[in-house]
């Protein structure tokens, strides 16, 4: 297992060098110089210039790489260009929108997912099954800001129970806040619940077809009592890997859904500083949700690796 | 003329899966009505009539008119031709740069250059396709040609790691070990032996990957980073209605369900296609 776990910690290092490294690749292409990009077109070469060197544009390229490595590690992002501010100021008040929303939407995938998925594995075939099936079809065909548009529609227009955008803030207290994250925790939930959903009935029904299913029927388990006490833990191996896999685009997708609630996190930050041409909190914004895409699939593999011996065997 | 039997019974078999003809009629309407845009629309998409707007569908505009009075319908087979070519040629990308990859990476299994490619792969599926996008779009600039290279790097993994692995298997088949005995070379091997057996594969998921490209071209033009005005698209049409939701419905309906019925269409047809390439597959869908 050590052997496995400091190869496995070789490997996630290796990724994150070569993700900041890209990053700050493409961020160096701008076409153009960066600075005079960020000022625009009428910039007073001064101003220009002054820019250039607070950014130290004017250092050697691998000394600037260092230089940001460095700073990230002790979590210096750097001073954003249009706030003034250390962008680990900006991105500190917006984590604390955009992490609840992801996890509060794999929350509410799974919950769905799970129970459909089983019904429809342990009932193939059936209309329950069928029904489960079509609405997954439809749920992976849905973009999640349309779906978001609607349910702004019914329940913040039409019914009212809900704001259509904004967050209060969590010192408004516990409720009005996830209150305010709950429409677009379901816009962000749909379609993953859907793959979800589908995954853990192929997973299962793959899984009641093995021969230990046979056996636990065989010594007088019910269905019901086999599927729950030998069936689920063994199909939730596949399952895990698309859960890991969503928490990555739950994050991504959140860009968008915090657009359409105008939610104050990060994508909202990201999509500004775009508008703003402020790349120094793009760069940020991005390494952040890369390094943790990165750092939640190594904690994946581990968990696997620590639930079935095999599969440390298998990789090495 | 006559067909070869072997196709005529894979017709017969398709005509017979009820989600692949329902799948297949889905995704050539709007093909047809991205076509059909290129030659006529009830009205010009671009033409406004403020006098005419936030109209409800009638007789006249099918799908009503947005906040400038333009018809609504005309955008969305102006837009289906947006979203359709983005999406193709995002994919296209996709499958021209990442099957030779794969290909590559399965001839030379274990070599240094298989480790590049396939470490390569993992460090983009790192970034999520629309976190790539955006910074693309915001290095770039907003427009379709960014869109269609974001998208399309994204694909390009997902092609190179289904290549390699269904290669793979390949290369260990009698069939390739004879070509190999009979002195071919491994890129001659992989273009005439492993890539035609490979391509039933390469065609189901290239269905899936169209579709999804498709939704993350809406998301990129909702947000403002894809196809720019005047040019219509199904996203930016969603994004102009969010704001008017309350008063016209009906603006962010049709492009939606514009986005649904294509996405949909392409994803039942993919899973027919795999069902009818491999009916031992066949899982009860």
């Amino acid at each position: 297992m050590t052997a496995y776990l400091l190869r496995r910690l070789l490997s996630l290092s290796l990724s994150l060098v070569a993700a900041s490294l890209v990053i700050f690749l493409v961020m160096e292409v701008v076409p153009g110089d960066p600075a005079s990009f960020m000022m625009g077109l009428n910039a007073d070469p001064q101003a220009v210039a002054a820019l250039r060197s607070q950014l130290g544009l004017d250092e050697p390229l691998p000394l600037r790489y260092i230089g940001w490595v460095a700073g990230l590690l002790q979590g210096d992002f750097g001073i954003s260009y249009t706030y003034r501010v250390p962008v680990s100021e900006l991105i500190a008040e917006r984590v604390v929108i955009s992490l609840p929303l992801t996890l509060y939407a794999l929350a509410l995938s799974t919950l769905i997912a799970f129970p459909a998925g089983i019904l429809a594995a342990s009932r193939r075939n059936s209309a329950a099954d069928l029904t489960v099936m079509g609405a997954t079809q439809l749920g992976v065909a849905i973009p999640n800001f349309w779906f978001a548009m609607i349910l702004v529609l019914i329940f913040a227009v039409n019914l009212r129970w809900f704001s259509a955008g904004g967050f209060p803030g969590w010192e408004a207290g516990f409720w009005p806040a996830i209150k305010a994250l709950t429409l677009p925790a379901i816009a962000l939930a749909l379609p993953q619940a859907s793959i979800l959903a589908r995954v853990m009935r192929s997973s299962l029904i793959d899984t009641l077809n093995e021969d230990f299913m046979r056996t636990a029927r065989a010594k007088g388990l019910s269905r019901g009592q086999a599927l729950w006490r030998h069936a689920l833990r063994n199909a939730l191996i596949p399952v895990l890997t698309i859960i890991g896999l969503q928490f990555s685009f739950l994050l991504a997708g959140g860009i968008i859904i915090e657009n359409v609630f105008y939610l104050p996190g990060l994508g909202r930050l990201a999509f500004q500083a775009i508008t703003q041409r402020d790349l120094i909190v793009v760069r940020s914004v991005v390494i952040l949700l890369v390094f943790a895409v990165i750092v939640v699939t190594f904690l994946v593999d581990l968990a696997y690796a620590a639930a079935d011996p095999r599969l440390r065997r298998r990789r090495s | 003329m006559s067909t070869p039997p072997a196709d005529r019974s894979f017709l017969r078999m398709a005509l017979g899966h009820p989600a692949f003809v329902l799948g297949f009629l889905l995704s050539a309407l709007f093909i047809a009505l991205a076509l059909v845009s290129f030659l006529w629309t009830p009205f010009d998409p671009t033409k406004m009539d403020i006098a005419g707007k936030l109209k409800g569908p009638s007789l006249e505009h099918w799908f009503g008119t947005d906040h400038f009075g333009r018809d609504m319908f005309s955008m969305i087979m102006v837009g289906a031709r947006v979203s359709i070519a983005v999406a193709f040629v995002a994919v296209g990308i996709g499958m021209i740069v990442g099957v030779p990859l794969g290909l590559y990476a399965a001839a030379r299994r274990g070599s240094l250059i298989d480790e590049i490619i396939m470490r390569g792969n993992d460090l983009v599926f790192a970034f999520p396709s629309l976190l790539l996008a955006i910074m693309i779009t915001a290095v770039f600039g907003p427009g379709a040609v960014n869109a269609i290279i974001a998208i399309g790097i994204f694909n390009v993994p997902v092609f190179a790691r289904l290549a390699r692995g269904a290669a793979l298997s390949l290369w260990t088949r009698d069939f390739v070990l004879a070509a190999r005995v009979a002195g071919k070379s491994r890129a001659r091997i992989s273009a005439e032996h492993i890539l035609p057996n490979i391509a039933n594969l390469l065609i189901v998921q290239g269905t899936i990957q169209f579709s999804l490209a498709i939704l993350a071209e809406a998301a990129l033009a909702y947000v403002g980073l894809g196809a720019q005005p005047p040019l219509p698209s199904w996203g930016r049409m969603l994004a102009d209605a969010q704001t008017l939701i309350s008063l016209a419905p009906h603006m962010a309906l049709f492009p939606g369900f514009a986005i649904i019925v294509t996405v949909l269409g392409l994803n039942l047809m993919g899973d027919g296609l795999r069902d009818l390439f491999d009916p031992k597959l066949r899982r009860g869908r």
